[in-house]
């Protein structure tokens, strides 16, 4: 005798608590057991990449920040060297130095969002109102640097538009002592928690195989046990300079994702306390008078300062034609920029490699066969942030 | 540079014609390919020569050209190296082989350049726009059409600088 | 353990409307009191999409605490919320959600578009955006931005208020509003 059953289609609709931005998934349930998802997105859809043909160089830097905006200074200084690749640039070790800086403390920012809203999910709400806090200290940081707090579109290509103060050292020095205490309140509530152990164990499982056939890069690649880490293969701003190790997983569930960020963060706060141990002197900008501002009073002063100026600010300045890949690693993976140049002043294709779009392909495959609660922990523990899926 | 000569003549050698052009001279050593042997060409790269991952697949549109192209881009985790390459069709009649087989990690991408530039992928799964509206009717990334909506009310271009 | 001959600590609290006052009644207008307490306990609906929802998660916690203006439960179920707080960019693919969401909320109902995108667009001049979301439902209050700092959304959130204590009890049965309501298309 068989039994006869209908599965119940179930709309986890682009507006959906649970889904950590707009995108859609209608999944067939068996009763609590996933039988098939379907994800839909785009509904963000920006164009950016049709916006990038349209604008200068240094114009899509703002672009470049709401993509995981989660960890803007990334994605802006991934651009900056992109360009810097193309115009064959190289930076003062200051600069590599305090985009290190920068960089590791905008990946802390982007993990204390995974985490602990992974947190919220699972029902731990505490933890969330603890790291949040943490993240204001951040934001505090950020606006010492270039003046706002989220979407900072922070740097210049070559450089930076000022060096780093003393409030800046100061307010680094006390964030590094702040979140280490944090951090250890919140791994103590979490990573021995028997509740938060029994809900994320086993759930959302990945093979290493089957994660590298989709493209998977960043934290969910290492927690499934593969080391691939782009400061290291492609090594970029001095990061060979620094000492750290890469934390790695073994069964690619949510466990492993979620231990796998906090590792990272204490490994960035280990990042940020060589940087700051070993600043060179120097200056904090290159040597690109076509791209970057000349100073202020030189403007007012000196002919070729005014011409560069205008220049600068029109958009009438010469890029060399070519075509180059410049990757970083963004907090979820390899964030690529694939430029090409015909000589313009504006790209004649910018495309970016963004991992959440990439990796988030792989989701109906991961909660085949899953309960339904354990699907909804599993897209939280992927990060899958919404600007960035659609771009 | 050894190793990308050595590669060339062996892909000369097993898929005769499949190899258009070479650039040693960019960051990324780039092949351009015959579109009918692409996929023995990805094949063989993945499974003899070891570019086992791939990074990247986007679409791009020289109207000088009046031709459409793919650029892939391929990763070799064991080694570190990476390898670009590319394949174009005509504009009017975009019809390319599909990498999903090989490449699952294809499946978006071919998705995200078919609703761009309107690259027909053959032996698709499921080819149909993934970002824009599912009705829309033209291919927005083609460097006819503008930036902005053709149909709003709202904005004066005059005003805007357009 | 308290000094009895401390002075008690003033607590804030909401001041009382305009009325008669006498020996246990109070005398107001009920439209001021009902506009008291809608005032004080608007649930909010955190319609969020992009960046400027990582603004309102900061709101929201411990720092810049949101629950200090009675939005102490952020309700995601539409029939249950007061304030659709729309933050972020809306593509021209999520306005049909947008309406869907704003009509199953229960009358009365205020919107606030949060950020520059909400409010036209921001800077995605673009095919795939829609320029403002009062394209497709109407709006009470713009708080604008890139993202606006959590200060100018709770200033946002106090003029919903302002409007909230304000509005006349037949204000959503009045034909203006039906009119207002007919011009999106809504019955």
């Amino acid at each position: 005798m068989s039994l006869d059953k209908e599965y119940l289609t179930i709309n986890l609709g682009p507006t959906h608590p649970a889904t950590h931005g707009v995108f859609q998934n209608i999944i067939q349930v068996d009763g609590e057991r996933i039988v098939s998802a379907e994800p839909t997105i785009g509904y963000i859809h920006r164009a950016f990449e049709k916006l990038a043909e349209h604008r200068p160089f240094y114009q899509i830097t703002p672009i470049t920040d709401r993509l995981n905006y989660c960890s803007s200074p990334i994605n802006n200084i991934g651009w900056h060297l992109a360009v810097e690749k193309l115009l064959a640039v190289q930076t003062p070790k200051r600069v590599d130095y305090m985009r290190v800086i920068i960089m590791e403390l905008a990946r802390i920012s982007d993990h204390i969002i995974c985490n602990s809203i992974l947190g919220v999910d699972t029902g731990a709400f505490s933890g969330f109102l603890y790291l949040f806090k943490q993240r204001e200290f951040i934001y505090e940081i950020y606006e010492e640097i270039c003046g706002t707090r989220l979407t900072t579109n922070i740097g210049r290509i070559g450089g930076f538009e000022r060096d780093f103060n003393d409030i800046v050292f100061e307010k680094l020095e006390k964030f590094l002592l702040s979140f280490k205490e944090a951090l250890e309140e919140f791994e103590s509530l979490f990573n021995r928690n028997r509740i938060f152990m029994d809900r994320t164990i086993g759930v959302g499982k990945i093979s290493s195989q089957m994660a590298l056939d989709y493209g998977f890069t960043g934290p969910n690649l290492r927690a499934t046990g593969v080391d691939y880490d782009v400061r290291v293969m492609s090594t970029y701003a001095s990061y060979e300079d620094f000492e750290f190790d890469i934390p790695i997983g073994t069964t690619g569930d949510t466990y492993d994702r979620f231990m796998v960020r906090n590792a990272e963060m204490w490994q960035s706060l280990s990042i940020i306390r060589q940087a700051l141990d070993k600043m060179p002197m120097g200056p904090y900008f290159a040597d690109v008078p076509e791209f970057y501002l000349p100073p202020k009073q030189d403007v007012y002063h000196y002919m070729e300062a005014l011409i560069y100026h205008f220049k600068v600010v029109m958009g009438e300045i010469p890029v060399p034609s070519g075509e180059i890949y410049s990757a970083v690693e963004a907090g979820n993976g390899e964030l690529g920029f694939y430029l090409v140049s015909d000589g313009g002043r504006t790209p004649f294709r910018l495309h970016f490699r963004r991992p959440c779009f990439i990796y988030y392909q792989a989701y109906p495959k991961i909660i085949e066969g899953e309960l339904l609660s354990d699907a909804i922990i599993t897209l939280s523990s992927l990060n899958v942030i919404a600007g960035e899926l659609d771009a | 540079m050894d190793f990308n000569n050595d590669l060339i003549a062996s892909l000369k050698t097993e898929i005769p014609n499949g190899v258009l052009a070479v650039d040693s001279q960019t960051d990324i050593f780039t092949v351009t390919l015959e579109r009918s042997h692409l996929i023995q060409v990805m094949a063989y790269l993945k499974t003899a020569v070891g570019f086992s991952f791939l990074t990247d697949l986007c679409g791009i549109h020289y109207p000088d050209l009046l031709s459409l192209g793919v650029v892939y881009h391929l990763h070799d985790l064991k080694n570190n190296r990476r390898i670009r390459l590319k394949t174009f069709v005509n504009q009017d009649n975009p019809v390319l082989d599909s990498v999903t087989a090989i490449f699952p990690a294809a499946n978006w991408m071919e998705r995200e350049t078919y609703d761009f530039f309107g690259i027909q992928f053959e032996n698709h799964p499921c080819l149909r726009r993934i970002l824009n509206e599912d009705d829309m009717s033209y291919f927005p990334m083609r460097k006819e059409y503008p930036l902005e909506d053709a149909s709003r009310t709202d904005k004066q271009d005059d005003m805007f600088g357009r | 353990m308290t000094n009895p001959n401390q002075e008690p600590k003033k607590v804030n609290m909401a001041d009382a409307p305009e009325g008669i006052q006498g020996q246990g009644f109070f005398l107001t207008s009920l439209q001021k009191a009902v506009g008291l307490a809608r005032k004080h306990s608007l649930w909010p609906l955190p319609f969020a999409t992009s960046c400027c929802g990582i603004e309102f998660m900061a709101t929201m916690a411990s720092h810049y605490d949101f629950a200090r203006f009675g939005s102490e439960r952020p309700s995601f179920s539409p029939r249950q919320a007061d304030l659709l707080m729309v933050m972020g960019t809306v593509a021209k693919k999520l306005g049909p959600v947008l309406r869907q969401v704003y009509e199953q909320m229960a009358e009365p109902k205020w919107v606030m578009a949060v950020g520059a995108c909400a409010s036209s667009g921001g800077i995605f001049d673009t095919y795939s955006v829609l320029q403002g979301i009062d394209k497709v439902i109407p709006v009470d209050v713009y708080v604008p931005g890139c993202p606006p700092r959590p200060e100018q959304i709770i200033d946002g959130l106090i003029q919903i208020q302002e409007l909230a204590s304000k509005e006349s009890l037949n204000r959503r049965n009045s034909p203006e509003y039906q009119a207002l309501l007919n011009q999106y298309g809504f019955q």
